[in-house]
C-alpha cells in the first residue's frame, strides 16, 4: 500500500501486484500475499460448496438453497441457457469452475486485510483465458472434426477472392483476440479497481493525517475521497460479480460459436 | 493522479503483462483444484440432488393421480349406491301404494259384505218376528174371538172344532180383506 513516512504523498504503484515474496523465494513456486491470497479463495470455496452440498435435501435449508442458486445460476442461466441441456451438461465443470474461481478471486479484492484482487495478477486471468481458448478449439474440432479450422477461418459463402482479407482478420479475431481481450478485460478490471481504492483511501489518510497539519481544511478532502472510497467499494462488488459472469459467459458463447460452426 | 501512477509504473521494471512463472504454475494449481473439486464432487451431488427432487417431485404427482382416481371410483360408488337407494324407495313406495290400495278395497268390499249380511240378517230375524207375532197374533185373536163369541152366545165354544173353523175362515177373510185393500 501507498505509504506517506517522509510526509509527502505518494500514489499507488505497479509494485502493489508484486508484494515481497514470502515462501519458496527464486524458486518457479515462489508465493507471495496475492498467491496467498488466491489460496484462500480456493478454501473459501471449497468449504462452501463441500459444506453446501454434504447432506442434500430434496427440501432445501437456508445455506443449501444459497449453494443451489449459486450453482444454479452458472448451470442455467450460462450454461444451459446457451449451449441446451446436453452440451451443457458436458461443458458445466469447467464453466462453474470459471464463474466461482473469477468470482471469489475477484471477491477478494474488497474484503477487508485481504484487499487485492486474486485475478488482479495476469497469472489467473490469463489461465482460464487459456483454459477457454484450449475448451472452444476441443468443442469445435470434437464436433466437426476436420471441418473446424476450415469453416473457421475459411467462412463458407465467401467469395475465394476475399479470403486474403478474411482469413486474417478470422485468424487473428477468432484464435488471438478471444483469450487476449479475456485476459485483458478481466485483469484491467481488477488493476484498475485496485489502484482506485488505494488511491482513494491513501489519499483519506493523507488529507486526515498529514496534510491537515499544515491546514484543518484538507481534512474535507479526506471526507470526500472517503465517502469515494466507500462507494467504489461497493462499485468493486458488482464488477466482482458482472467480470466473473462475463468471463464465464463469453467462454460459453465462444464454445457454442465452434459448435455451432457451419459446415 | 494518473500521473503518479504512471510514473511510478515507469520506475519499475515489472510489467503487469508479462507473466511470473510462479504467477502461472499456482494460477494453475488453483484452477485444477477447483476445477476437479467441482467436476467430481459438487456437481455430481448437485445432479443427484435434482434426480431425486424431479422423482419425488413425480411421486407426488404419481400420489396426487392415484388419490385422484381413487376419489373419483369413491363418488361413482357413491352415486350408483344413491340411485340404487332411491329406485328402492320408489319401489317401496310404489308397493305401499298397491298394497293401500289393495287393502282399502278389501276393507271396503269386506264392510260391505258385512253390511249386506247384517242387513239379511235383520231382514230375517224381522220376517221371523213379523211370522211368531203374526202366529201368536193369530192365536190369540182366535182365542180372544172366541172367547167373546162363548160371552156372546153363553157356552163354550173352545174346544169345538166347528168353532175354530169358523175362527179360522173369519181370519183368513179378514186377511183377504186386508189385503184386497192393499
Amino acid at each position: 500500500m501507498a505509504t506517506s513516512d517522509d510526509g509527502g504523498f505518494h500514489g499507488p504503484s505497479i509494485e502493489e501486484f508484486f508484494p515481497e515474496v514470502i515462501f519458496f523465494a527464486g524458486t518457479p513456486f515462489e508465493m507471495n500475499r496475492i498467491i496467498l491470497i488466491r489460496f484462500l479463495a480456493v478454501l473459501a470455496i471449497v468449504l462452501i460448496f463441500w459444506i453446501g452440498t454434504r447432506r442434500m435435501k430434496v427440501v432445501p435449508g437456508r445455506f443449501q438453497s444459497i449453494v443451489e442458486m449459486g450453482l444454479d445460476f452458472a448451470r442455467v442461466n450460462i450454461a444451459e441457457d446457451l449451449l441446451g441441456k446436453k452440451d451443457g451438461r458436458r461443458f458445466l465443470p469447467l464453466i462453474t469452475t470459471i464463474f466461482f474461481m473469477v468470482l471469489f478471486m475477484n471477491i477478494t479484492g474488497i474484503i477487508p486485510f485481504l484487499n487485492i484482487a486474486g485475478t488482479s495478477v495476469i497469472g489467473v486471468p490469463l489461465v482460464l483465458a487459456l483454459v477457454a481458448w484450449a475448451a472452444f478449439i476441443y468443442a469445435g474440432i470434437k464436433k466437426h472434426p476436420g471441418a473446424f479450422f476450415k469453416n473457421a477461418l475459411f467462412p463458407p459463402g465467401v467469395p475465394k477472392a476475399l479470403y486474403i482479407i478474411v482469413t486474417p482478420i478470422e485468424l487473428v479475431s477468432t484464435f488471438v483476440l478471444r483469450p487476449v481481450t479475456l485476459t485483458l478485460r478481466l485483469l484491467m478490471n481488477m488493476v484498475v479497481g485496485h489502484l482506485l481504492l488505494v488511491l482513494f483511501f491513501s489519499a483519506t489518510q493523507f488529507f486526515f493525517f498529514t496534510a491537515s497539519q499544515t491546514n484543518f481544511f484538507y481534512s474535507l478532502f479526506g471526507v470526500g475521497t472517503l465517502a469515494f472510497g466507500f462507494v467504489f467499494t461497493l462499485f468493486e462488488v458488482l464488477v466482482a460479480v458482472l467480470q466473473a459472469y462475463v468471463f464465464a459467459l463469453l467462454t460459453t458463447v465462444y464454445i457454442q460459436l465452434a459448435l455451432a460452426e457451419e459446415h | 493522479m494518473l500521473n503518479a501512477v504512471l510514473a511510478a509504473g515507469e520506475e519499475t521494471a515489472k510489467n503487469p503483462l508479462i507473466p511470473e512463472w510462479y504467477d502461472i504454475i499456482w494460477s494453475s494449481v488453483c484452477f485444477v483444484v477447483i476445477l476437479f473439486f467441482f467436476w467430481r464432487l459438487v456437481l455430481p451431488r448437485m445432479k443427484k440432488l435434482l434426480d431425486e427432487r424431479s422423482a419425488a417431485i413425480e411421486g407426488n404427482m404419481e400420489k396426487a393421480d392415484e388419490a385422484q382416481r381413487e376419489a373419483e371410483a369413491a363418488l361413482q360408488q357413491y352415486t350408483a349406491q344413491l340411485a340404487e337407494a332411491r329406485a328402492e324407495a320408489a319401489k317401496i313406495r310404489e308397493q305401499a301404494r298397491v298394497d293401500a290400495q289393495r287393502i282399502g278395497a278389501e276393507v271396503t268390499a269386506q264392510a260391505q259384505s258385512e253390511a249386506e249380511r247384517t242387513k239379511a240378517n235383520a231382514q230375517v230375524a224381522i220376517e221371523a218376528e213379523r211370522q211368531a207375532a203374526l202366529v201368536s197374533l193369530r192365536s190369540e185373536v182366535g182365542s180372544l174371538a172366541i172367547d167373546l163369541a162363548s160371552g156372546v152366545v153363553g157356552e163354550s165354544l173352545s174346544d169345538d172344532a166347528k168353532a175354530t173353523a169358523l175362527v179360522d175362515r173369519f181370519l183368513a177373510d179378514l186377511e183377504a180383506d186386508t189385503s184386497g185393500k192393499k
